[in-house]
């Protein structure tokens, strides 16, 4: 009798199976499991929040926990190509983000945003993740101009991550080549107006449905 | 040093090179003679400036490495050309000459597979280290997946 | 990652000496990009310094031979972002003078005009980093760098009348310029540069009279002439090696020889030679462009006619290497043709790339907070290093 060796088996990766691009998104688009405050927190805000009467307490809470969020928007420096150049010009003295609560800081592990400005390529997407990582919770991503959101005139590279949505979830897509800092202080806003909607105390919102 | 007495010179020394041009001298040589040449450009004809080095690949005809020298002194520009050949993809490296040439050798082995003999230090620049082919090479489609990103 | 992990062992020996690996990017603020240096340190000196780049290698030259010659220069300037005016101009001199097109003196002239302003533009970006990445000692950190924005986006605004986009252009074509200068743009640019003109002299003097200056630029990151050479570095790199080269004097492209300019060098070689050649960059290329506005003339701005498809330029079978002289040094653009409407090959000769390569020559024996510095005044462009 012939004898096999065991050939292991290795499960392909997760993108093989995935032919369509929407359900990649989606897929993508889904917070980790421990994207949130912790249990008890959450257990707590939950029962008063069921309470009779108590609704008005987590929702005053809330509107004050969001407030203080969104005009304490810290974006981590964080420049990859060419929107970083852009970026710097909207954290500067003509378009001072400043005034929108906004100081750019030097250190992911005390920022609450992270401005994807510029193509992501397979060499540096494990670096972003990591940076994304350190930054504490709640945190939230902007992706900023074409390369970003999908490649842009690069998509067609061997060396290029077709849309940072692949690598981190992202709350709001800058379009442009390079997307002029007005477009980018839209964005912003769009963010803290994303911010100021969230949901019972303390958790973090999904992100807006997408309309096209 | 003129144009005329750099073309004359390397006459006199490598008949088996072609040079063609004037702005810059190009010249073809066999594969041997590509570091000596070199040493020659750099101490006889002050070529001492190292613009850069690349190569192109012909399909069949195999690989073509190109390096472009320059005299900043009397504006004296030459271009050394060699074809390895079908199936060949090694050549000697510049180093030794020119340690401009260090990444720009990395960056043709990385885009080329072309092994440089006598670089110090050749392993990829641009990609990662356990990126698979070559990209700049004719056979390798521009959009070749790349797992786990694509 | 693996092999980084092999080779960062700690090395001990008992006779006090430690060396030690640190790791400083490819997220770092003062890196001007992504680029990660493995520094080899020995207490706060350094010994040795690998060079990690690549994190922004977005396929330009494979890329190029997928697109025609009407379509690559817009993505050209996204090598260099930070000047795209000139690396456009590399591609397009290139194309030019495989398929002999002749230009036009007015679009030579336009050409002109838009790579001087980049210049300026460029060295107010440079001159606002390198400054904020020296730290408080100048000044309160982003001082010099507020100031520098604001004046470049004087400069921008310019190019915003004139093209629609801030930093990417697309302003250059084969066979001229894509655009020519709307009504009114000439009073606004020379409005502009007399303003620029003045205040460079502030930054002058905010700058020299700060002995923390000093102390950080002198002397730090010599870069020897034979070093400078041999490594093909270029630009205000090379001119503050002692090497009076200039690609506008030595090899006039474009009318460069119509116009007078003087070509700044220092001797010293490290940070201050180079912020000295730059400073002195600045007034030259304020004053080529005042020649030029004075002198613009009447006619066409493009040799051919304009485009109606994307394949419509076609090369002639042959080859060039087309030089500019950039804001960081040579940019060259060497192209191989084949007679159909795209290149068959394309070289950037990247001027970040080569002035890059000098940094494990010129790092070792300094401290920790000179490599910031170093980096500074090399002053890369991601874009153009990686391709």
């Amino acid at each position: 009798m012939e004898i096999k060796p065991p050939i292991p088996q290795v499960p392909a990766p997760i993108w093989r199976n995935i032919k369509d691009l929407q359900e990649w998104e989606q897929l993508h688009q889904r917070r980790p499991e421990d994207d949130k405050h912790s249990s008890l927190f959450e257990s707590l805000t939950e029962g008063i929040h069921s309470f009779p009467g108590g609704f008005v307490v987590t929702t005053v809470a809330d509107s004050f926990l969001n407030w203080a969020r969104k005009s304490s928007v810290w974006p981590v420096t964080f420049g990859l190509a060419c929107c970083a150049i852009e970026m710097m010009a909207t954290f500067a003295s003509r378009f001072d983000v400043e005034r929108l609560g906004m100081v750019p800081w030097a250190s992911p592990r005390h920022s609450d945003l992270m401005v994807v400005s510029g193509t992501v390529t397979i060499k540096m997407a494990p670096m972003l993740e990591r940076i994304y990582d350190q930054m504490p919770d709640p945190k939230w991503a902007v992706s900023m101009g074409s390369c970003a959101n999908s490649g842009g005139p690069f998509r067609h590279g061997y060396h290029v991550v077709k849309g940072v949505d692949r690598v981190i979830p992202v709350d709001v897509y800058v379009p442009g080549c390079p997307p002029p800092p007005e477009s980018l202080l839209n964005g912003l806003l769009l963010l803290q107006d994303q911010i100021a909607h969230f949901k019972r105390t303390g958790k973090r919102a999904a992100p807006n449905p997408k309309v096209d | 040093m003129t144009r005329e007495q750099a073309r004359t010179l390397i006459g006199e020394r490598y008949s088996g090179a072609q040079v063609e041009g004037d702005t810059p001298l190009v010249v073809t040589l066999p594969v041997d003679q590509w570091l000596s040449f070199a040493q020659f450009a750099k101490t006889t004809l002050g070529c001492r400036f190292f613009s850069f080095s690349s190569a192109v690949d012909w399909k069949e005809q195999g690989l073509e490495v190109v390096a472009r020298i320059d005299n900043l002194n009397d504006g004296v520009s030459v271009t050394m050309k060699t074809r390895l050949g079908p199936g060949v993809s090694t050549c000697p490296s510049l180093v030794p000459v020119y340690r401009g040439a260090d990444w720009m050798e990395r960056e043709c082995y990385d885009m080329f597979g072309i092994h440089f003999e006598g670089h110090p230090d050749l392993r990829r620049i641009l990609l990662g280290d356990d990126w698979e082919g070559h990209p700049l090479l004719k056979s390798y489609a521009v959009d070749t997946p790349h797992p786990p990103y694509r | 990652m693996l092999e980084t992990a092999k080779t960062s062992r700690v090395e001990f020996d008992y006779s006090g000496g430690e060396r030690l690996m640190m790791n400083m990017g490819p997220q770092h603020p003062s890196a001007h990009g992504v680029f990660r240096a493995i520094l080899t340190l020995e207490g706060e000196t350094i010994a040795g310094v690998d060079a990690v780049i690549g994190y922004l290698h977005r396929c330009h030259e494979k890329l190029s031979e997928t697109l025609t010659y009407a379509q690559y220069p817009s993505i050209a300037s996204k090598t260099d972002y930070v000047a795209a005016m000139t690396s456009e101009f590399a591609y397009v001199l290139a194309a030019e003078q495989i398929g002999k097109i002749e230009v036009p003196k007015r679009a030579q002239y336009l050409r002109v005009i838009m790579a001087e302003l980049q210049r300026v533009a460029s060295h107010l970006l440079w001159l606002g980093t390198w400054c904020m990445d020296m730290g408080g000692a100048l000044g309160g950190g982003a001082t010099v760098f507020l100031y520098c924005i604001r004046e470049r986006e004087m400069i921008l605004d310019l190019f915003e009348m004139l093209v629609g986009a801030r930093l990417l252009y697309g302003f250059y074509q084969v066979g001229g310029t894509r655009y020519d200068i709307p009504e009114g743009w000439e009073r606004k640019c020379r409005e502009t540069i007399d303003f620029i003109d003045q205040r460079i002299g502030e930054y002058d003097a905010l700058l020299e009279d700060n002995p923390f200056f000093f102390a950080r630029a002198k002397g730090v990151g010599v870069i020897s002439r034979e070093l400078a050479e041999d490594v093909g570095i270029a630009g205000p790199l090379l001119r503050g090696s002692g090497i009076a080269f200039d690609l506008r004097r030595a090899a006039p492209y474009s009318s460069y020889e119509d116009f007078t300019f003087n070509v700044p060098v220092e001797t010293a070689g490290d940070c201050f030679a180079r912020y000295r050649v730059r400073m002195v960059e600045f007034r030259e290329s304020i004053k080529i462009v005042r020649q030029v506005l004075d002198r613009l003339p009447p006619g066409p701005i493009s040799s051919r006619p304009g485009l109606k498809s994307v394949a419509q330029i076609r090369i002639p079978k042959g080859e060039a290497y087309a030089r500019v002289e950039g804001p960081r040094g040579e940019v060259g653009c060497y192209l191989v043709a084949d007679g159909s409407a795209k290149p068959y090959r394309m070289k950037w000769r990247g001027a970040s790339f080569s002035n890059l390569s000098v940094l494990p020559h010129i790092i070792p024996g300094h401290k920790v907070a000179d490599v910031v510095a170093i980096m500074g005044s090399v002053d890369p462009v991601f874009g153009e290093v990686d391709r």
